[in-house]
C-alpha cells in the first residue's frame, strides 16, 4: 500500500508543479496579482509532496520491502542500516528522486525568500524553478518510477548496493553534488526571469548572486568528496581521472566559478550584462549535460551504472525545452541591453573578465576533450578515447596563468587602477616567491616543473597577504578592529583563493614526489619504499555483514621507530559475488602511507601495492577551504536587506 | 549583425544536441578490433576433441567464425544454443576454450551438443592475448583469405546475427 501513496504523492507534486510553472506565468501575462502569488503556496504544496514520495521510499528501504523493483535491485536484509538508507540514491530512480527532492528544497527556500525580491521577480523565478521541477518529475515519473511493484511474485532478498557504493564517501557524494547542480538552475532561473520581464538590470545580478555562491561551494564539496572517495575505494591512488563523468561535475564548476566573478562584476558595474546571463544559462546547461551523460550511457564511463537509450531521449528532450528555449529567449532579448559604463585596461573591469575569458576557455578544452570521443564517433571516423594527457597539457598551463592572475585581480579598483598599486606588491611579492621556492625544491630535490609551480603558490600567498594588510592597515582605527569590518564576501574570496594554491600544492607535490611499488610480499617480508620500512606481519580470513574478507596486517617504520598499523583488504561481497579492494590509509598532514592488496599470487605470495603520497591531503584540504570561502561569501550580510532597504 | 552573434550559442547547442541524439542507444561499450584486415595469429594449441597440437594450417579454407567461450562464464550458457542452431544452419565455428578445464569442458559439450568443428584449449588464455579478447564470449568473423573482419563482444543471438552474418560473406 505505502507505496502505492508514494507514487500517488510524486503525481501529485508533478500536477502541482505543472500548475506552479504556469499559474504565475500566465498572471504575469494577464498582469493578475492573484496568480502570481499563488506562485508561493504552489511551491511549498509541491515540494511536501515530493518529500512525501522520497520519505516513503526510504521507508520501504529501510523495513526491507522486497516488493519494491528498485529495493530489490540496490538492497539486502544483510545491509548495515545506513547503507540501506543511502541505497535510496544508489541506483538511478532513487538518485532521481533526490535530484527533484533537492530541487524541491532550493524551491523552498527562494519561496521562504521571496519578500527580499521585487514583487514581479520572486513568482516568475518560482514559476521557471517549476517548470524545471516538471520537466524532472515527468522523467521521473515516466521513464524510471522508483515504486514499480514486483507483486505477486516477492523476492525473498534484495540484490545489494554495489559494494564500491558501500562507503561514506558515497553516502554524502551525490546529495552534495546534487546540491551544486541543481542549485545553478537557481540562478538560471533568475537570469531568464530577467530577459522574460525585460529588466536586464544589475539588479538579477545581485539576487542571484548569494544562491550562486551557495551552489558553487556545494558543488566544491561535492567534487572534493567523489575525489576523496576515489581515492581511498578505488584502490590504486588516484585522485581524479579526467573521466568522463568527472568532467561532467568539473564543467559545472568551471563556468559556475566564472559566474560567480561575472555576477560580481555585473552588480558592481552594470557591464557584461548580456555575457553574464548567457553564462548563467551556460552554466545550468552543464549542469544539464552532466546529468545527461552520466544517465544516457552515451559516454563509456565507469559512472555509468543505469545507461538507457529511452531516458537519454527524455533527458535529450528536456536539454532541448530547458537550454534551446532559454537560448532562443536569450538571443531575442539580449541584443535590446547596452551597457554604457566603459572601463580601463587596468580596471578591476578588466582582471574579472581575464577571468572569465581563462574560465570560460579552460570549460571549453575540457568540453572538447570529453565530447571529442563522441563527436568522433558520430561522424563515423572510429572510436578513440581522450585520456589524462590531453587534458594535463592543455589545462595545466592555462590553470597555472589563471592562478597567477587570480593573485592580482584582487589588488585592483574599479574603472581604473594605479600601476603603483600593483608595482610594489607584486615586485616584492615576485622576488620573495622566488626565493622561497627555490628554498624548498632545494632541500626537497624537487624539479624545474615544482619550483615554477610553487613560485605561483607562494606569490598567490604573498599577494593575498599584501592586499588583505593594505586594506586593514588605511586609516586610523587599528588593524583589528578594520580587519572586523572587512565584509564576508572578501574574506570569502580570500579563503577561497588560498584554497586553490592550498590544493595546488598537493596536487604538485602529490604528482612529483610521490613514490609507489608493486610488490610481491608473503607474511613474514618487508619491503623499504620512500625511507619507510613496510613488514607484511600476517594475514587473516575475516567475516563482515555482507562479505567475507583477506585481512592484511601490516606495520610501517621510520627509522627503526613504529609509524602506523596498515589492515588493507580484499573484500569478497556474497551477494553479487563482486570483490573490492579495500585499502588501507594512514593520513597525515605531510604524507600518506596507502596500502592496497593486489592479486593472490602463488603459495602465500600477494602482489601489494604500497604508496607513499606527498601533501595529497592538501588537495581535499583546499577543496574544503574553497567551499568554506564560498559559503562565506553567500551568507553575507548585504543579501539579507530587503529590497526597500537596498534601494534606498 | 550583434543580433546574428546573440543566436551563435543556440545555434552551437542545436548542433551538439543532434550529435547527442545520434549517439543514443549505440553501444559504447564497443570497441573495434586492432587486428581487423590482419591475419589470425600464429599459435600452437591442443584440440579439446583429439588431444593433437593444432596450428593455423589447420584452420578452415572458407569464411568461419572463432567463438571465445567458457564453461565459467554465465553468457556463454545463454549464447550456446542460438551457436548450435548456427552450427545447423551450415555456419562454420571454430571454438577456443578459454581459460577452462578440459573435463568441465568435456562435460558441457555432451550436455549441451557441439557447434564447432574445432576446439583449441587456450587454458592459460595466452591465444586470446593474441587476439585482444576482453572477456567470453567473443566472435571474431574471419574471411575466406584468413583475415579478420569483425569483432563482436557478448553474446550472439538472433538480434545481432544479420550483422555478423554480413561479414561473413
Amino acid at each position: 500500500m505505502l507505496p502505492e501513496i508514494g507514487q500517488f504523492s510524486l503525481i501529485l507534486s508533478l500536477f502541482f508543479a505543472f500548475s506552479l510553472a504556469f499559474v504565475p506565468l500566465f498572471g504575469y501575462w494577464a498582469n493578475n496579482r492573484l496568480l502570481l502569488e499563488m506562485a508561493r503556496p504552489l511551491t511549498f504544496i509541491m515540494s511536501f509532496w515530493v518529500l512525501v514520495g522520497f520519505v516513503i521510499l526510504t521507508w520501504s528501504f529501510a523495513i526491507d520491502d522486497f516488493s519494491v523493483l528498485y529495493v530489490s535491485q540496490n538492497s539486502n536484509s544483510q545491509l548495515p542500516i545506513w547503507y540501506k538508507l543511502s541505497a535510496v540514491w544508489g541506483g538511478h530512480e532513487g538518485s532521481l528522486l533526490l535530484w527533484v527532492l533537492i530541487l524541491a528544497g532550493w524551491c523552498s527556500v527562494v519561496a521562504l525568500k521571496i519578500k527580499t525580491l521585487p514583487k514581479d521577480i520572486g513568482p516568475i523565478v518560482l514559476a521557471l524553478l517549476g517548470i524545471i521541477s516538471t520537466g524532472f518529475l515527468a522523467f521521473l515519473l515516466f521513464t524510471s518510477s522508483p515504486f514499480i511493484r514486483l507483486l505477486p511474485n516477492t523476492p525473498a532478498d534484495g540484490g545489494d548496493l554495489n559494494p564500491l557504493l558501500q562507503d561514506f564517501g558515497l553516502i554524502v557524494h551525490p546529495p552534495l553534488l546534487y546540491m551544486g547542480y541543481v542549485g545553478f538552475s537557481v540562478a538560471f532561473a533568475f537570469a531568464v526571469a530577467a530577459l522574460i520581464t525585460g529588466n536586464l538590470s544589475s539588479s538579477w545580478a545581485r539576487w542571484a548572486r548569494p544562491w550562486t555562491a551557495a551552489s558553487w561551494a556545494f558543488l566544491t564539496l561535492g567534487i572534493t568528496l567523489g575525489s576523496w572517495w576515489a581515492y581511498y575505494e578505488l584502490g590504486w591512488g588516484g585522485w581524479w581521472f579526467w573521466d568522463p563523468v568527472e568532467n561532467a561535475s568539473f564543467m559545472p564548476w568551471l563556468a559556475g566559478t566564472a559566474l560567480l566573478h561575472s555576477l560580481a562584476v555585473t552588480e558592481k558595474r552594470g557591464v557584461f550584462k548580456s555575457w553574464t546571463v548567457l553564462l548563467a544559462i551556460f552554466t545550468f546547461c552543464l549542469s544539464l549535460l552532466g546529468t545527461f551523460l552520466v544517465r544516457s550511457g552515451v559516454l563509456t564511463s565507469v559512472h555509468s551504472f543505469a545507461a538507457d537509450p529511452t531516458r537519454g531521449v527524455f533527458i535529450l528532450v528536456l536539454l532541448f525545452l530547458f537550454v534551446g528555449g532559454s537560448l532562443l529567449l536569450y538571443a531575442i532579448r539580449a541584443a535590446q541591453v547596452r551597457s554604457t559604463v566603459s572601463f580601463g585596461v587596468t580596471g578591476r573591469e578588466a582582471w574579472l573578465l581575464l577571468n572569465n575569458i581563462l574560465l570560460t576557455v579552460l570549460t571549453l578544452t575540457v568540453l572538447l576533450g570529453t565530447l571529442y570521443p563522441l563527436i568522433f564517433d558520430a561522424l563515423g571516423l572510429g572510436k578513440i578515447s581522450v585520456g589524462a594527457p590531453y587534458f594535463n597539457t592543455v589545462f595545466t598551463p592555462i590553470a597555472l596563468l589563471l592562478i597567477v592572475f587570480m593573485a592580482v585581480g584582487p589588488l585592483s579598483k574599479w574603472h581604473h587602477t594605479k600601476a603603483n598599486v600593483f608595482l610594489w606588491p607584486c615586485f616584492v611579492s615576485a622576488a620573495l616567491s622566488i626565493f622561497l621556492s627555490a628554498a624548498v625544491i632545494f632541500i626537497y630535490e624537487l624539479n624545474f616543473i615544482a619550483w615554477l609551480s610553487l613560485t605561483v603558490v607562494f606569490w598567490v600567498v604573498c599577494l593575498s597577504f599584501s592586499d588583505w594588510f593594505s586594506k586593514v592597515s588605511a586609516g586610523t582605527k587599528g588593524i583589528i578592529p578594520r580587519a572586523r569590518q572587512l565584509p564576508r564576501n572578501y574574506y570569502g574570496m580570500l579563503l577561497a583563493h588560498l584554497g586553490i594554491v592550498v590544493s595546488l600544492v598537493g596536487i604538485v607535490l602529490v604528482s612529483l614526489n610521490s613514490s609507489e611499488s608493486l610488490l610481491r610480499l608473503s607474511p613474514g617480508d618487508s619491503a623499504n619504499v620512500a625511507g619507510y620500512e613496510f613488514r607484511f606481519d600476517a594475514l587473516e580470513q575475516v567475516r563482515g555483514p555482507n562479505y567475507v574478507a583477506d585481512k592484511g596486517h601490516f606495520t610501517a617504520y621510520k627509522n627503526g621507530e613504529l609509524v602506523a598499523e596498515l589492515h588493507p583488504e580484499k573484500r569478497l561481497f556474497t551477494t553479487r559475488q563482486q570483490v573490492m579492494t579495500e585499502a588501507a590509509l594512514d593520513a597525515g598532514f605531510t604524507r600518506d602511507l596507502y596500502i592496497s592488496l593486489g592479486e593472490k599470487l602463488d603459495g602465500a605470495a600477494w602482489g601489494v601495492r604500497i604508496y607513499v603520497k606527498s601533501f595529497v591531503r592538501w588537495i581535499w584540504l583546499g577543496g574544503l577551504m574553497m567551499m568554506a570561502g564560498g559559503l562565506l561569501a553567500a551568507l553575507d550580510k548585504r543579501y539579507k536587506r530587503r529590497v526597500g532597504a537596498a534601494n534606498a | 549583425m550583434r543580433k546574428i552573434l546573440l543566436f551563435i550559442p543556440l545555434f552551437v547547442f542545436l548542433i551538439l544536441g543532434v550529435f547527442f541524439y545520434l549517439q543514443l542507444g549505440k553501444d559504447t561499450q564497443y570497441m573495434p578490433s586492432a587486428l581487423i584486415g590482419k591475419n589470425v595469429p600464429n599459435f600452437k594449441l591442443v584440440s579439446l576433441e583429439t588431444d593433437q597440437v593444432l596450428t593455423q594450417a589447420d584452420l578452415p579454407k572458407r569464411a568461419y567464425l572463432i567463438n571465445f567461450w567458457g564453461t565459467w562464464c554465465p553468457a556463454c550458457h545463454i549464447e550456446h544454443p542460438f551457436l548450435v542452431e548456427l552450427a545447423e544452419q551450415g555456419v562454420i565455428l571454430v571454438g577456443v576454450d578459454y581459460k577452462d578445464e578440459k573435463a568441465l569442458a568435456e562435460q558441457w559439450l555432451v550436455e549441451k551438443g557441439n557447434p564447432y568443428t574445432m576446439i583449441l584449449m587456450d587454458e592459460l588464455g595466452h591465444f586470446g592475448v593474441d587476439l585482444g579478447v576482453t572477456g567470453a564470449p567473443e566472435t571474431f568473423v574471419v574471411n575466406r583469405a584468413g583475415q579478420i573482419v569483425y569483432r563482436h563482444q557478448g553474446p550472439i543471438s538472433a538480434e545481432n546475427w544479420p550483422e555478423i552474418r554480413g561479414y561473413l560473406q
